[in-house]
């Protein structure tokens, strides 16, 4: 229709697309783009180029610009073209400024000007041009300068000006909130607007709105019943229905929006759309107009309405049970009502069918789901065992994630899945030895992946075991063996234990040649801190390890810095311990190479660490106690002791010291940058960094640690290390230092072992110490009775996995789904039964839902597109492909080979049926294979794609109508309803 | 709805119309493209119409040899909101907690996640647009009236919002254009 007639494309443009089109490779195409770069370039620096040819140029110029290419060269032109008083010409030049531009770019400038324009202007397509403009290149600087003519068109007569002026305002509010808050009750008068179209538009800002604050718009409630009534009852004009259903983009914006009200209009909406579609019967319209009446009434109303609808869905079809899951998720969200609960179990039951076996199966399919090869599903799947995560199945959900997590490249989503095994971890994990295991797996597939915070937890949760076995001296014996525990874990990588496995897998792990900075730093810490503590290894065997890692990352200074510290902490242990430091020679020349290191951290440690070494054993002890990291540390933060040195050194004529914020032009070391307002703000030294976030703590401290993000305080004077030579000083900085890795963990709400948002375990409720103790014995105890079980199965149907049997699968599902509720039972007060089955009905909706999705297209569109696929194999000349889209019925052509021999008439694969086949099927009176061929072909194009098709005989006739329709112009135009078929089947 | 683009890609991985509702510069769109067809177009005809790609959900359909993308928000906006839920104290997880970690996202939350399949539908609606435009609409139409086919998605979609979805509101002012 509207395509017809001559749109004066050029010859050459036709070649354009045609050789784009043609293109067999990425290569290929990029030659032919950069071939028409220089052209364009030429012709658009032509003063004389009429105008009618600039639009095409610009059209170029996009595909330039969409194929990959820079087209900056010819932004000016787009720009100018919009000054254009020709309606097309300007609106196509908005069009590629839009394109083009960003709303920060220095052309911008040029147009705001037209915009102004634009929007006084009579012709309202011109003003409708302008707006859209406005929507995309205005930024907030610019706003003012459109604004008020903005808001004068929205009581425009046209009402496509009003609903563009609506966007735009919309659009304004999107950027700067402020500039438009004075405009908002214009939205509110444009929901009542005459027309559907600036209604629904205006449902666009109201949303944000609404999301933000909905109080403020309850009043606005009735108004959105009303339209949904009025959606209902078929008011809108008949253009808004959408296969037979009255507006449904409206009613799903409606149903957002009256969710403010009422919750479950939300999962309406979500109903509303697919579902109307394709069971066709069910009228959820009423439900939607009574869901926005809110409260009570309309709850009453929907409790039958739902109630209704649960009994009257066929659970024989997908679609009935996906309404039938809808309607239970919206019970869920209701307001409980006793009578629907129960209508809602028997829904769920009559969902699982009652039978318990089908409902295995469909836990089954949640296990075969984690194995399909579509990444959706799997990803669905993972979300919903993180969803249904307890700690009776957590080990093999966060195992089963992990081993995804490995195998994906994405890091993404890796980084979400780390971030989910690491949550899970912390909030159900059965052993202190499983955590730290699970951990140590995570960092080791993302180390660099996860949260910073995440390696301080760990190393405090390390720190805190050992704290705790201070604490508790009655339970020291098995305190002791969960210190074992948690050694042996750690170290099991670097060699703590004698046994060859250990070191096998130390080596491997050391011998890895990418292992991520955040584990390294882990295992350097440990390795400080407890490396000797228990006598196996010596020190220097130790030293030697932590040189050797040092060595292995010379541009990581954080591993470094971890790795130096943790040197310092073991020669002070063997210093304390009254025994000789050896100190290595390769630790001798790491620490003269960090002395002139160009990160002053580094320096400092090694400094300090220099200091220490030529202190006496008693001096060192107070350093660095063993095992000291849980302490709390008085610090001194006002630096008193340094006072007299001060009125010395300004006696002695010394300038006295301004803080850095006072400075100018200081230029500050790029690594230190998050320090800066830190150091400015205490002006002095940054000791604090250090130091242990009390409670008793003023309370800016607390922020500042919170906001440094970095993992290694790092004191920023040079001169530092000198004063910390003095011994009182030392003793702060270096163990708040060991201290503070853990102490920075504050920020994290959630504590290992105790879920901080739900409430379900009562015995991990607590927070104190030594309580934590007890629940995790207790915990753990609970675990040694009810976990082997499910461990073992788990771990036989890993085993067994390879083998794929059915039963296999069934304890993996057991471990999952029957010991989850088993658990469920013994650790947690009586959880509702709804929840659980809900919980399985989800399961068994990803299942089912799933199948829905994928076969949801009508058939009639992947008839077409099926087998197109399959017989349009890469062999086939894509613009032929092209053709193909034009297709006719008859197939058969000796090219196509075949794919035209399994390909029906309708099919597309037909499409490869060259143009001259069509041709004559078509008869001369078809415009369509005529456009193909005449789409850009040159004659001689024509005859080669026919030479290679070897389509001889209709040669000519194509030829023809190749002429023919260029006279007409390219589109395609047929009223054969195959080639209706092509696009939309 | 959260659209951040609409793309037009064929079989071949070729762009065909490339819309986009945020600012990318060129090396990030020609990376985005490249990962979300290389995802979308290596899926078979059973699996999920929906990808996560990034922080994007990508809802794709295909219609002969011409696939529509659309993508539209995921976790990053779902992330925003929570910090919104957050500052407005809403409740984000269901505190009762019964018995399992149901992290029950606040529905207010969730409504503003897109419906997918609205998209889906959104994208076939677009492609009946072109369709009842250009007749028996086909990649080749959408190649040689490039700029038709942004007009008409510039009437549906403004801020990333499906603004109009009446065919004829939609194609008028091309049409007029066409007479003028």
């Amino acid at each position: 229709m509207g395509s017809q007639g001559g749109f004066g494309q050029s010859k050459e443009f036709l070649d354009l697309i045609k050789s784009i089109g043609e293109a067999r490779s990425k290569a290929e195409e990029d030659r032919i783009v950069l071939r028409e770069i220089e052209v364009l370039k030429a012709r658009l620096s032509d003063p004389n180029t009429p105008k009618f040819k600039l639009k095409e140029y610009i059209i170029r110029l996009l595909y330039v610009e969409m194929l990959g290419h820079d087209a900056s060269f010819g932004y000016i032109h787009a720009v100018k073209m919009t000054h254009d008083d020709n309606l097309l010409l300007k609106r196509t030049g908005y069009l590629a400024v839009t394109l083009f531009l960003n709303e920060d770019h220095d052309l911008i400038i040029l147009i705001v000007n037209t915009i102004q324009k634009d929007l006084k202007s009579d012709n309202f397509l011109v003003v409708c041009a302008a707006l859209n403009a406005v929507c995309r290149l205005i930024n907030e600087e610019t706003i003012p300068a459109v604004l008020p003519q903005v808001v004068e068109l929205l009581g425009h007569q046209k009402e496509a000006v009003r609903k563009k002026a609506v966007m735009a305002l919309h659009r304004f509010y999107q950027r700067a909130p402020g500039s438009v808050s004075h405009l908002i009750s214009n939205f509110r008068k444009r929901l009542c607007d005459n027309d559907p179209g600036v209604m629904g538009a205006t449902l666009c800002p109201l949303f944000d709105l609404i999301t933000i604050d909905a109080d403020k718009y309850k009043d606005l409630v009735v108004s959105f019943v009303n339209i949904l009534k009025q959606v209902a009852e078929r008011r809108l004009p008949k253009s808004y229905d959408y296969h037979q259903m009255p507006a449904p983009f409206i009613q799903a914006r409606i149903c957002m929006n009256g969710l403010e009200e009422n919750l479950t209009a939300l999962q309406n909406a979500y109903m509303d759309i697919p579902f109307f579609k394709e069971a066709g019967k069910i009228k959820l319209l009423k439900i939607l107009a009574l869901l926005g009446s809110g409260d009570k009434k309309a709850s009453e109303q929907m409790y039958t309405i739902l109630g209704d609808i649960m009994r009257k869905c066929d659970s024989t079809s997908n679609i009935g049970n996906a309404i039938l899951y809808e309607c239970v998720r919206c019970v869920s969200s209701l307001h409980p009502n006793p009578k629907l609960l129960e209508a809602a179990a028997d829904a769920i039951s009559k969902f699982l069918k009652i039978s318990p076996e089908i409902a295995e199966q469909h836990q089954l399919a949640v296990i075969d789901c984690l194995e399909d090869p579509d990444d959706t599903l799997k990803r669905k799947t993972f979300e919903l065992l993180y969803k249904m995560t307890k700690s009776s199945n957590v080990e093999v959900i966060v195992d089963r994630m992990i081993e995804y997590m490995i195998s994906i490249s994405d890091s993404h989503y890796k980084t979400e899945i780390a971030s989910r095994c690491v949550e899970l971890a912390e909030q159900f994990a059965p052993s202190n030895q499983w955590f730290i295991q699970t951990m140590n797996k995570v960092f080791e597939h993302a180390g660099d992946l996860v949260n910073a915070k995440v390696a301080h937890n760990l190393m405090r949760l390390i720190a805190e075991g050992f704290g705790e076995d201070d604490n508790t001296a009655d339970s020291q014996l098995r305190s002791s063996a969960t210190l074992k525990e948690k050694f042996a874990v750690q170290h099991a990588g670097l060699g703590h234990e004698k046994s060859s496995e250990r070191v096998e897998s130390y080596l491997r792990i050391m011998g890895e040649p990418k292992l991520p900075s955040a584990f390294l730093q882990v295992i350097c810490w440990v390795l400080g801190e407890y490396g000797t503590a228990d006598g196996k290894y010596s020190a220097s065997y130790i030293t030697g390890k932590l040189c050797d890692v040092a060595e292995a990352h010379p541009e990581d200074d954080t591993v470094k810095a971890y790795a130096v510290t943790a040197l310092m902490k073991i020669y002070s242990f063997e210093i304390a311990a009254g025994r000789t430091v050896d100190i290595l020679s390769e630790c001798q020349s790491l620490i003269e190479e960090m002395l002139a290191s160009h990160s002053t951290d580094l320096q400092q440690r090694a400094y300090e660490l220099q200091a220490i070494l030529n202190l006496d054993a008693q001096v060192v002890e107070k350093i660095m106690p063993v095992d000291s990291t849980c302490d709390d540390i008085e610090i001194d933060k006002s630096l008193s002791f340094l006072d007299g040195y001060v009125r010395q050194s300004l006696e002695n004529g010394a300038q006295p010291y301004i803080p850095e914020s006072e400075r100018s032009g200081m230029s500050n070391i790029s690594d230190f940058k998050s320090h800066e307002d830190h150091e400015s703000s205490t002006h002095a030294l940054r000791f604090e960094a250090y130091e242990l976030p009390k409670p008793s703590l003023p309370p800016n401290v607390p922020p500042v640690l919170a906001s440094s993000t970095e993992l290694v305080p790092v004191p920023e004077l040079s001169y530092v290390s000198d004063i910390l030579q003095s011994a009182t000083s030392a003793p702060h900085a270096s163990d708040a230092g060991s201290s503070a890795l853990k102490l920075r963990l504050d920020g994290v709400q959630k504590k290992w072992g105790r879920p901080t948002y739900s409430s379900s375990t009562p015995s991990t409720s607590s927070t104190d110490n030594i309580v934590k103790i007890q629940s995790e014995t207790t915990q753990r105890d609970s675990v040694g009775n009810s976990d082997p079980k499910t461990r073992d199965v788990s771990y036989n149907s890993k085993k067994q996995q390879a083998v794929e049997i059915s039963p296999e699968k069934q304890k993996l599902a057991a471990s999952l789904f029957g010991g989850a509720s088993k658990s469920e039972g013994r650790h947690q007060k009586t959880p509702k039964p709804q929840n659980h089955t809900s919980d399985k009905s989800r399961a068994a909706k990803a299942v089912d839902i799933a199948p829905v999705k994928t076969s949801q297209p009508p058939p009639d569109l992947l008839d077409l597109g099926e087998p197109s696929i399959t017989t349009g194999g890469p062999t086939i000349d894509p613009f032929k492909q092209l053709e193909g889209l034009l297709e006719l019925t008859q197939d058969a052509t000796p090219v196509s080979g075949g794919g035209v021999g399994t390909a029906d008439a309708s099919d597309f694969s037909s499409l490869f049926a060259n143009m001259s086949v069509s041709v004559p099927s078509y008869g001369v009176d078809n415009p369509v294979s005529d456009v193909i061929n005449g789409n850009g072909l040159g004659g001689s194009t024509v005859e080669s794609s026919v030479q290679q098709m070897s389509k001889g005989p209709n040669l000519k006739e194509a030829l023809e109508k190749d002429a023919l329709v260029r006279q007409m112009g390219v589109t395609p135009l047929s009223q054969n309803p195959n080639l209706f078929k092509d696009l939309l089947g | 709805m959260g659209i951040r683009f609409v793309l037009m890609v064929n079989k071949q991985g070729q762009t065909r119309l490339a819309q986009y509702y945020e600012y990318l510069n060129l090396e990030e769109r020609r990376a985005l493209e490249g990962e979300i067809v290389r995802k979308c177009l290596a899926r078979n005809e059973q699996q999920c119409s929906f990808v996560e790609h990034r922080n994007y959900k990508v809802v794709y359909r295909r219609y002969a040899s011409l696939f529509f993308l659309v993508g539209v928000d995921n976790e990053e906006k779902l992330s925003a909101l929570h910090q919104l839920c957050n500052n407005l104290d809403l409740p984000i997880y269901n505190k009762s907690g019964e018995g399992f970690n149901h992290q029950l996202i606040h529905p207010k939350v969730e409504a503003g996640l897109p419906n997918e399949l609205a998209i889906l539908e959104f994208i076939h609606l677009l492609v009946e647009t072109m369709d009842r435009h250009f007749g028996n609409v086909c990649e080749l139409d959408i190649m040689f009236h490039l700029e038709k086919a942004h007009f008409m998605l510039e009437e549906m979609v403004m801020n990333g919002c499906i603004v109009e979805t009446s065919k004829s509101n939609i194609l008028a002012p091309i049409q007029l254009m066409d007479k003028a």
